[in-house]
C-alpha cells in the first residue's frame, strides 16, 4: 500500500533521533534504530537495559508477571507484598474482562490484596505479615488458589514468598498457595515478568487435573489478556466452528482451566512475547505442539483458523471454518468498503508491546493504511527478526537472572500429538510450528524499526514523519494528541474494543476512521490565528 | 455483583488491606514536582514505579505527565543507584533539558540506603548540575505513609532547598497549597487577588496540568511556581499552609529556614473552612474583606438554603484524604447531612483527633477510622451494615456504589472515568456551590428515577 505521503530518507531520520544524545547514549540507542529491509533481516538491539533519565515506556517485571499475566484470571486471589503502591496502581487498570458463569462463582479481579509493607516489616522482615495476610485472605474467601508477587522491597530484605506459600498451602490443605519471585528491579522491562509468571503458571498450575474433557478439537489460546473483550469474540468464532477451548492463558480465564491445559491437543499463540515459554515447556513435558496464530486483523483471523483446521486435518471442521468465514466475512467487507476511501493512504506509527506493534498492522494495511515506524517496548529479538536468530542472542546478565526452568517429558502424560512426519508434512502445506518469523518480514522495505523508543525520539518521529495516527499507551496518549494527531491507545484500547476477530476488526476500522477524520483536528487554531499564517496560503489548498 | 465476595461480617485483619484508601508516597511527589516551572520529576527506583505513577496521574488528567526513572536493575540493587541516578541527570539535561529535576526516592531506593542528599551533592561536585540549574531531592519511602506523604516530602523540600531569605521582607504571602486540583490552585489565586494580597503559591499544577490544545506540545508548559518565586518564599511576610498533612511540613521548614511565621487551615473546601481562609487572610493582611466575596459566600449560602429540603438527615459515605476529608465532613455537617462512614488509608495523629473532636460535637455516631486497615473493604462492609444515601470518594468507589445501587460523587484522587476536577475547582464558596450542586444533582436524579408516577415532581 503506497502512503500519500512521501516518506522521509530512513538513514537521515537514525541520524536525526540520535544527534541530541551524549556519545554513549547516542551509540547504545543507534542499535535499537534499525532501517528495515524484509528480504535481508538486520539485527535490532533489543532486550537490553534503559538507559536512565531516557524517558522510557517500559514498566519493571512486576507488572509483567502480575499485572499481565496472572491478573486476567478471575478466581485466583492475588497478593501482593509490598508497600501499597504496587497492588494499587495494577488494580483494575489493564481491562481484563471477565464473564463469571454464575453470580456464585468466584471473581476477584475487581478487588486489590496488598500486604501494605510497613517500615517496621522492612526492617524487621515482613513474612510474618504475608502469611498473616494469607491467613485472612483464606479465611474471608476460601479460594482455590492464591498468589503472592514479590516487590522489591521483597528480594532485597530476604523474604521468602516460596516458603511462606509452601507452608501455608501445607496448613490449608485445599487451596494451592504459591509465589512469584518478580521484584521490580529484576530484567530490563516487563519482559522478565512475563518469563517469571509462565515459570511459575507452569509449576504450580498446569497439570493439577488430569480430567480429559469431551471436545473433538481442543486447544489452549496462550497470550490473550481478554483486554476489551478480545477473549470473548475469539470464544465466540471457536464456538461456531466447533474447537473446544480447554483453557485461555489468560483472558476470561479460571484456575481449573489452566490446571487442565495439558489435556489440549494444541498450543495457539496470540501474544508470542509475554507466553512463549509456556508453547515451549508444554510441548517438551506434554507433547503439546504451538503455533503462531492472529486474531487481530479480518484476513489474519481467517488465516488463523485456516492454520488451526489444517492441524487438525478434519475436513468436517475445515468446511465448518470456509462457512463461518465466509458468513463472517461480507459485514467486515462491507465495513472496509465503507471506510477505506477515507482512511487509504494514510501513515500509522505503532510503538507498544512485544506484540500488538506486529498484529495492529495487519488492521490498517486492511484499512490501506501505511506502517512507516514501529517498534516494541519489551520485545527481545526473536519478536522483530524470528525465532530463528533465538540461538544466537547472547544471555546477558540481567537475562542470567531470571530462572530457565528445566523441563522434561511428563513420564505419563507426556503424549506426542504430532509424529515428525506429520509435522513435516504441515510444515510443506505452510504451517510453522513452534515458530515465529517475527514483525520485520511483514513491514515493507526501508519502513523505520526502533526498540524501547524514548519520549524525545517520538517527538522526534512525529515531527519528521507526522503520521495520521500514532499507537501506543496511556502515558504517550496526550502528548502526542497536543501534537494535533490522534493517539489509539493499544493497551487499553482507549477503553474500546474488542479487536480481534471478525467483529473486533468492524470495531477498529470505525474506531481509526472516527479518529483520524475527526473534526477536532481541524478546529484547534482559532480564527484569529489563522489570519497571521496567511490567508492566500489557505486559499490555495482548498 | 462487582464486589461478590464482600460480606457484611466485619472481622478485624492485621495482614492484609483489601481495596485501599492510599497509595504511596513517590506519586505524590511526582505531582507536587509538576507544579514547579520547568521540572522534570524523577523517580529514583525501578522503572515500574515512574510508569505506574505516570499512567495514574495521566489518567486523572487526560494530559502529558512527564517524568524520568533511574531504571534500576538488579545490579543498581545489589550495589546502590549512585550510578544510575548520575547518568541519569547527564542524559535529562543533554535531552530534555529542564531548569530543574526534582528527584524523589521510592521503596527500592530507600531499602538498599541510597542517599539522595550525597548523591545530588556528588552530582553539583562533578559539574554535572549545569549552571542556573537545580536538581532538589525528597525522601519518599513507599513503606511510609502514604501518596499525600509524599506530596507533603516534596513540597517541603521546595521550601528548603529554594527558600532564602535576603534579609528584607517582601509584602507577599505564602500560600502552600495541600494536594488539590490545578483548578483549585488556580481559584486560590483569584481568590487572593480578590482579597488583593499578593502571595507564592506553591504547587501550582494550573496551566501545567490543564493545559489547553495548541496543536504543540509544550514540554514544559507555562504553568507552574518560578525558581525566583520560590526563591522569595523566603522573605515573604507569613505562609498560610492549607492542609495540615500536605502543607503544613513546608511551612515549618519556611519558618526554620526563613523565620517565615505560619499559619496552618484547612483546604478551602465548604463553608466553614472557606470562611476561616477568607478571614485568616483579611486578620494577617489586615485588609477588609471586599463585597465581591461577601456575595460569593452569600450566594452559596442562599442554595444551602433554598434546597436544604433535600439534604438535611441524608446519610453519606466518604473515603479520601485527609486534608480533604476534614473540610468536606464539616460541610455535609453545614448542610445537615450525615456523614455515617469515614475512611482514609492515610494516618496521622493530629487528623484523627482534629475529625473525632469534630464528631464528636456534632456527629457522635460517626464510624471513622484511618491509617492501616482502613480501607475500601471496611467502608463497603459499613455500608452494608448500615447503608447510605451518597458515596462520596475517588473512582474506585463507583464499585461499591453500583453494588449497593447509591449515588456516587467522584471527589479526591484518582478520578479516573469523569472530566471536571481539572478544570472547576471545588474549593471557595464557587467551588463549593459546584459540589452542592453535585450532590443535589445526584440526590435528586435519585428521587426522580425512584418516584412512583404519581409522584413525580414536576417542581423541586
Amino acid at each position: 500500500m503506497e502512503a500519500n505521503k512521501i516518506i522521509p530518507d530512513p538513514a537521515q531520520v537514525r541520524e536525526e533521533l540520535i544527534e541530541k544524545y551524549p556519545a554513549k547514549v547516542a551509540k547504545k540507542r543507534s542499535k535499537s534504530i534499525i532501517i528495515n529491509d524484509p528480504d535481508t533481516i538486520p539485527e535490532v538491539q533489543a532486550n537490553v537495559r534503559t538507559v536512565p533519565g531516557i524517558i522510557t515506556q517500559r514498566g519493571c517485571s512486576y507488572a509483567g508477571c502480575k499485572g499481565v499475566v496472572l491478573g486476567p484470571t478471575r478466581d485466583i486471589v492475588n497478593i501482593v507484598h509490598g508497600p501499597i503502591g504496587c497492588s494499587f496502581y495494577a488494580w483494575l487498570t489493564r481491562r481484563n474482562q471477565t464473564r463469571p458463569e454464575s453470580p456464585e462463582d468466584a471473581n476477584y479481579i475487581p478487588y486489590c490484596f496488598s500486604t501494605d509493607m510497613q517500615e517496621e516489616n522492612i526492617v524487621f522482615g515482613g513474612e510474618k505479615k504475608l502469611k498473616i495476610a494469607i491467613q485472612e485472605a483464606y479465611d474471608l474467601f476460601h479460594p482455590t488458589s492464591i498468589a503472592i508477587f514479590s516487590t522489591c522491597p521483597v528480594g532485597l530484605i530476604g523474604d521468602d514468598v516460596h516458603a511462606a506459600a509452601r507452608e501455608m498451602k501445607e496448613k490449608f490443605g485445599d487451596c494451592n498457595v504459591f509465589g512469584f519471585s518478580c521484584e521490580g528491579y529484576r530484567g530490563v522491562s516487563q519482559s522478565a515478568g512475563h518469563h517469571i509468571a509462565n515459570n511459575g503458571v507452569f509449576k504450580h498450575m498446569v497439570g493439577r487435573n488430569n480430567e480429559v474433557k469431551e471436545g473433538q478439537f481442543k486447544l489452549n489460546l496462550l497470550g490473550e489478556y481478554n483486554i476489551g473483550g478480545d477473549a470473548f469474540e475469539i470464544e465466540r468464532i471457536f464456538k461456531r466452528v466447533g474447537i473446544t477451548l480447554v483453557a485461555s492463558f489468560s483472558g476470561n480465564s479460571t484456575v481449573g482451566a489452566i490446571e487442565n491445559s495439558h489435556t489440549a491437543d494444541l498450543n495457539v499463540i496470540l501474544c508470542h512475547r509475554s507466553i512463549n515459554y509456556m508453547g515451549d515447556m508444554m510441548e517438551t513435558k506434554y507433547g503439546i505442539p504451538w503455533m503462531k496464530i492472529n486474531f487481530v486483523g479480518a484476513e489474519s483471523t481467517a488465516k488463523s483458523l485456516r492454520k488451526i483446521g489444517e492441524y487438525f486435518g478434519d475436513e468436517g471442521l475445515k468446511a465448518r471454518i470456509e462457512a463461518v468465514i465466509s458468513e463472517e466475512m461480507p459485514k467486515v467487507k462491507a465495513a472496509v468498503a465503507e471506510i477505506l476511501p477515507r482512511t487509504k493512504g494514510k501513515t500509522a506509527m505503532l510503538f507498544v508491546g512485544g506484540s500488538r506493534a506486529h498484529h495492529y498492522q495487519d488492521l490498517f494495511s486492511e484499512l490501506g493504511m501505511t506502517t512507516v515506524a514501529a517498534g516494541y517496548e519489551f520485545a527481545h529479538r526473536d519478536d522483530y527478526e524470528g525465532r530463528q536468530v533465538l540461538p544466537g542472542i547472547k544471555v546477558d546478565a540481567d537475562s542470567k537472572n531470571i530462572e530457565e526452568l528445566k523441563v522434561v517429558a511428563d513420564p505419563e502424560l507426556y503424549k506426542q500429538r504430532k509424529t515428525e512426519a506429520e509435522l513435516a508434512e504441515l510444515k510443506e502445506k505452510g504451517l510453522e510450528i513452534n515458530g515465529y518469523e517475527g514483525m520485520m518480514k511483514q513491514m515493507t522495505k526501508k519502513s523505520l524499526v526502533v526498540d524501547d523508543l524514548s519520549h524525545y525520539e517520538s517527538e522526534k518521529l512525529i515531527e519528521i514523519y507526522k503520521p495520521d495516527i500514532f499507537c501506543a499507551g496511556i502515558k504517550e496518549k496526550y502528548v502526542v494528541q497536543k501534537m494535533g494527531i490522534p493517539l489509539k491507545q493499544l493497551h487499553s484500547y482507549d477503553y474500546g474494543g474488542p479487536y480481534t476477530g471478525f467483529e473486533g476488526a468492524v470495531n477498529f476500522y470505525k474506531d481509526i476512521d472516527r479518529m483520524v477524520n475527526n473534526p477536532v483536528w481541524k478546529l484547534i487554531k482559532a480564527p484569529w490565528e489563522k489570519k497571521s499564517t496567511g490567508l492566500a496560503a489557505s486559499y490555495v489548498t482548498q | 455483583m462487582l464486589l461478590r465476595h464482600t460480606s457484611k461480617e466485619v472481622k478485624e485483619r492485621e495482614g492484609l488491606t483489601i481495596n485501599p484508601a492510599k497509595t504511596c508516597q513517590p506519586i505524590g511527589a511526582m505531582y507536587a514536582a509538576l507544579g514547579i516551572h520547568g521540572c522534570l520529576p524523577h523517580s529514583h527506583g525501578s522503572q515500574g514505579c515512574c510508569s505506574y505513577h505516570r499512567s495514574t496521574l495521566t489518567r486523572h488528567y487526560k494530559e502529558p505527565v512527564m517524568a524520568a526513572t533511574s531504571s534500576f536493575t538488579e545490579g543498581a540493587s545489589v550495589f546502590g543507584g549512585q550510578a544510575n541516578l548520575l547518568a541519569a541527570i547527564d542524559t535529562i539535561f543533554a535531552v530534555y533539558d529542564p531548569d530543574i529535576i526534582a528527584v524523589h526516592s521510592t521503596c527500592l531506593s530507600e531499602t538498599i540506603g541510597d542517599d539522595l542528599q550525597q548523591i545530588t551533592k556528588k552530582a553539583s561536585d562533578d559539574g554535572k548540575i549545569p549552571d542556573g540549574k537545580y536538581v532538589i531531592y525528597a525522601s519518599t519511602p513507599s513503606f511510609v505513609g502514604s501518596h499525600v506523604t509524599g506530596y507533603a516530602n516534596m513540597v517541603a523540600g521546595m521550601a528548603n532547598q529554594f527558600a532564602e531569605s535576603t534579609g528584607e521582607k517582601k509584602s507577599q504571602y505564602n500560600m502552600i497549597a495541600g494536594w488539590m486540583e490545578p483548578s483549585d490552585m488556580r481559584e486560590i489565586k483569584r481568590l487572593a487577588k480578590e482579597m488583593g494580597i499578593n502571595i507564592v503559591l506553591f504547587p501550582d499544577t494550573s496551566d501545567v496540568l490543564d493545559a489547553p490544545q495548541t496543536g504543540k506540545h509544550v514540554f514544559y508548559p507555562k504553568g507552574g511556581t518560578t525558581v525566583a518565586e520560590l526563591k522569595s518564599s523566603g522573605d515573604s511576610l507569613a505562609s498560610f499552609a492549607l492542609g495540615s498533612i500536605s502543607a503544613e511540613p513546608a511551612a515549618i521548614a519556611l519558618e526554620k529556614k526563613c523565620k517565615v511565621p505560619f499559619e496552618t487551615l484547612d483546604i478551602p473546601i465548604g463553608l466553614s473552612a472557606t470562611d476561616r481562609f477568607i478571614m485568616a487572610i483579611s486578620k494577617m493582611a489586615k485588609i477588609e474583606v471586599p463585597d465581591e466575596i461577601t456575595a460569593e459566600r452569600g450566594r452559596l449560602v442562599d442554595v444551602m438554603a433554598d434546597m436544604e429540603q433535600y439534604l438535611h438527615g441524608k446519610r453519606v459515605a466518604l473515603f479520601g484524604d485527609p486534608d480533604q476529608l476534614l473540610p468536606l465532613t464539616e460541610f455535609l455537617l453545614d448542610l445537615s447531612m450525615k456523614p455515617v462512614h469515614i475512611v482514609s488509608g492515610t494516618p496521622g495523629q493530629r487528623f484523627d483527633k482534629e475529625m473525632r473532636v469534630m464528631l464528636e460535637k456534632r456527629s457522635p455516631e460517626t464510624k471513622f477510622k484511618s491509617g492501616l486497615g482502613a480501607d475500601m473493604f471496611l467502608l463497603h462492609q459499613w455500608m452494608k451494615n448500615e447503608p447510605v444515601d451518597l458515596l462520596i470518594g475517588n473512582t474506585y468507589g463507583k464499585y461499591m456504589a453500583r453494588d449497593e445501587d447509591i449515588p456516587f460523587i467522584r471527589f479526591g484522587f484518582p478520578i479516573l472515568d469523569r472530566i471536571g476536577h481539572s478544570y472547576f475547582p471545588n474549593i471557595g464558596y464557587n467551588g463549593s456551590l459546584r459540589l452542592l450542586e453535585k450532590i443535589l444533582n445526584v440526590l435528586m436524579d435519585r428521587q426522580d428515577r425512584d418516584a412512583l408516577e404519581e409522584k413525580f415532581e414536576l417542581v423541586m
